[in-house]
């Protein structure tokens, strides 16, 4: 394994079963993200890129195969090892933001925060938390809407806040389901630009998945996904 | 943290679980009103009844009674000890009362007291239920002049100022029915107006026997009989007027004659016919000993039933009545007196006041207890509406759990929420439920009355119970299981959905539409 892999999919099997009838959806991936750079996974709907996605996550176990992180197998590990591994050494973005309604923007973003770390000690250090909060969310362009709830933002504010909420753990890797998926192609751009940003600026390592082939364009690495599996021999992009 | 924050979000934002909060906060008012009532009554009755009987009763069942009650003392004082602090000796027969009424003779089954005025208050709360002031303070059996129930409008003028006006009355009347008689052809008609029965002058025939003997030396405006208390309810009828409002009519009252006839001591039993003097009347509240006693001098009552022996002079009773000092054991001291006095030798029975009133005590008790299980379905109701409530709120935050444990949240986490939710739902219902049921206890007869001007319906009857007030009694310790109890279903009710809601597959809650 290459010593800048930071996630590394092997041989991956997930099928999901429907009144008795197996209905494959991933049929032997081989997957890796590097370090540092930006990795698209391209495809069409039902190719299964999303399902890799979670399993990427641990949000689902493969049948079959195994999921490494740096190093360190991850899609068996105990579920507590799991549940700190999405809190703290990757963040994720959806397609449809998944703020939490009742709470408000910067609440948000130290859900991650509250999750990791018991009561006490986040009320001993929540003033450093309330300020990378408020970093974060200065970073996406929208402290100015810290205690506004999300059915108070727009839905590039709301996915900027979601980005924000990646970040509060200062997260190895970050996951981008379909990011621009839910917006107009205007503030898909913006927050593609930030991505970039992010990436550049911070050396964010980041998988993107997406339908859109002029999206993955911007990617430093694009992989294919049809009919479970990753497409052998597609050229990779490279940006310069 | 999180799981407080969203708790309290929650609870601000969904008003379906307001339902939930309500329904807890009527089950734990209602509870803690039913449980103040039922303790007042209970207790109220519990002080009347342990008032009105002694600590221990000792009775003897022969028709002679019981000798030597002295002696009887001593030997009692010598099992007990230190645990008797009071003691009276009486005498307790059943008689039948008479009372003259408008020409008619009422009668009145009773059980007649000879008491001692000595020594009884020691052993009860006898003279707290007198009408007379001075008589609560000691007990007399001389008619008092006037001044009887003076906290009553409608109690009519008793004693000495009564009596002798009663007495000019009857006389002038007498003398003026002579006058007409004496007018009077042999053929008269019967009036169509109704003078009752008889239409003869004076008393029934029964309070005429041995008149002859009493007319010529004993002059009722100046003189009575021996005294007599009656208990209220053997001399008088509560009823409602033409107005509604409640109110007791007297058939007697203090300064009125009365025939008293009960059997003599003697093995061959005779009825002993006599009169007393009405001087007081006993109003306890307890309808059991306000219409089925009477008392007289407990010397007058051996002497009229020949229960003096005539060689030693020793006067005999049928009770002793003990007090026992403040934490003493009833049940042990009356078990050392029926060792001492066994049933095969003395036709004694020791009870204690808790065997006596045993079964109207246990009654009330039952009653609370199954009111209190009845009541707690309120609460398991509420119970189930939270269940349905935080059903519908799971399904509803199917997304939100997938994106909490997106974020990292356990499942054991994302449980703790819905858990915490149900305490909080719990809490914040009983305690409310709380503050209603405390407010609701303290303005319980201005409730009753607002409700009886609303309704017309009378909520609490004066002529049924024998308060004049509802009592209550709030205990801590029933806030406490009540309270308890109630952010327990609560959270029992939480169980499930937040179980569910632990289970659910990330990828399928965030799915979910």
């Amino acid at each position: 394994m290459n010593s800048e892999t930071v996630l590394q999919a092997h041989d991956v099997y997930k099928s999901y079963h429907k009144d008795r009838i197996e209905v494959p959806v991933l049929r032997g991936v081989d997957f890796e993200v590097t370090a540092g750079l930006v990795t698209a996974l391209v495809g069409r709907s039902g190719s299964g890129k999303s399902t890799l996605m979670h399993l990427l996550a641990t949000l689902d176990q493969p049948d079959r195969g195994e999921i490494h992180f740096q190093g360190e197998r991850i899609d068996d590990a105990p579920r507590s090892r799991r549940d700190r591994y999405r809190n703290h050494d990757i963040g994720i973005i959806f397609q449809f933001y998944h703020l939490l309604p009742e709470l408000s923007a910067i609440e948000n973003v130290l859900a991650p925060t509250m999750i990791g770390r018991s009561a006490w000690n986040f009320f001993k250090h929540r003033k450093e938390a309330k300020r990378r909060a408020e970093a974060m969310l200065d970073r996406v362009g929208l402290l100015h809407r810290a205690s506004h709830k999300p059915a108070e933002m727009s839905g590039g504010e709301m996915q900027r806040a979601a980005i924000a909420r990646a970040l509060m753990t200062d997260p190895t890797l970050l996951l981008a389901d379909e990011p621009t998926g839910n917006l107009d192609t205007e503030t898909g751009l913006e927050i593609l630009k930030l991505l970039t940003e992010l990436n550049h600026d911070d050396s964010l390592t980041i998988l993107m998945i997406t339908h859109d082939d002029s999206i993955a364009e911007s990617a430093d690495h694009c992989h294919r996904m049809q009919d479970g599996q990753l497409q052998q021999g597609m050229p990779e992009l490279l940006i310069a | 943290m999180y799981r407080w924050l969203l708790c309290f979000r929650y609870l601000r934002t969904r008003y379906i679980a307001l339902a939930s909060i309500i329904s807890v906060t009527l089950g734990v008012a209602t509870l803690i009103v039913v449980n103040s009532v039922m303790a007042g009554f209970s207790a109220e009755m519990h002080e009347r009844l342990h008032g009105l009987a002694s600590d221990i009763l000792i009775e003897c069942h022969t028709s002679g009674g019981m000798p030597d009650p002295e002696g009887h003392l001593e030997e009692i004082m010598k099992v007990c000890g230190d645990d008797v602090v009071g003691s009276s000796a009486s005498v307790h027969v059943p008689a039948m009362l008479g009372i003259d009424f408008n020409g008619q003779l009422i009668t009145r089954h009773v059980n007649f007291v000879g008491l001692d005025p000595a020594t009884y208050d020691n052993v009860s709360h006898f003279g707290r239920y007198l009408l007379h002031p001075e008589n609560q303070s000691q007990v007399n059996f001389n008619l008092r002049e006037d001044g009887f129930a003076p906290d009553r409008e409608q109690f009519p003028s008793s004693g000495w100022g009564y009596r002798r006006a009663r007495v000019a009355y009857e006389r002038a009347f007498a003398e003026e029915q002579a006058r007409i008689d004496a007018l009077r052809t042999p053929a008269n008609s019967i009036t169509s107006e109704n003078t009752g029965p008889s239409l003869e002058i004076g008393p029934p025939k029964i309070f005429q026997e041995n008149d002859s003997e009493e007319t010529t030396e004993f002059d009722p405006a100046v003189e009575q009989f021996p005294g007599i208390i009656l208990g209220i309810s053997t001399s008088s009828a509560r009823i409602r007027d033409e107005e509604n409002n409640v109110r007791d009519h007297y058939y007697c009252r203090p300064g009125d004659d009365v025939r008293m006839m009960f059997p003599n001591a003697s093995d061959n039993a005779k009825v002993v016919n006599q009169k007393f003097t009405v001087v007081d009347m006993y109003e306890s509240g307890m309808s059991e000993y306000d219409s089925t006693f009477a008392f007289c001098r407990l010397d007058q009552l051996q002497e009229f039933r020949g229960m003096i022996d005539p060689s030693t002079q020793v006067r005999s009773v049928t009770t002793i009545q003990l007090k026992l000092a403040e934490g003493a054991d009833l049940n042990a001291v009356r078990d050392a007196l029926r060792r001492r006095f066994p049933p095969n030798i003395y036709a004694y029975n020791i009870q204690t006041w808790r065997d006596m009133q045993g079964p109207l005590l246990a009654a009330v008790k039952l009653e609370t207890t199954i009111l209190n299980i009845l009541l707690f379905l309120i609460i398991a109701v509420a119970g189930f509406g939270i269940l349905a409530t935080f059903f519908m709120i799971v399904v509803e935050k199917t997304r939100d759990i997938g994106t909490l444990k997106a974020l990292g949240a356990s499942s054991g986490g994302v449980m703790s929420i819905f858990l915490s939710y149900g305490l909080l739902l719990g809490f914040v219902g009983s305690g409310a439920g709380l503050i209603g049921g405390l407010v609701f206890v303290d303005h319980i007869n201005e409730v009753a009355t607002l409700i009886e001007k609303i309704t017309g319906q009378e909520v609490f009857d004066p002529t049924v119970y024998y308060f004049t007030e509802i009592p209550t009694i709030i205990h801590p310790f029933t806030l406490v299981w009540v309270m308890a109890g109630a952010v327990g279903i609560a959270i029992f009710a939480s169980v499930l959905p937040a179980l569910r809601a632990a289970r659910m597959h990330p990828v399928k809650a965030l799915r979910f539409e």
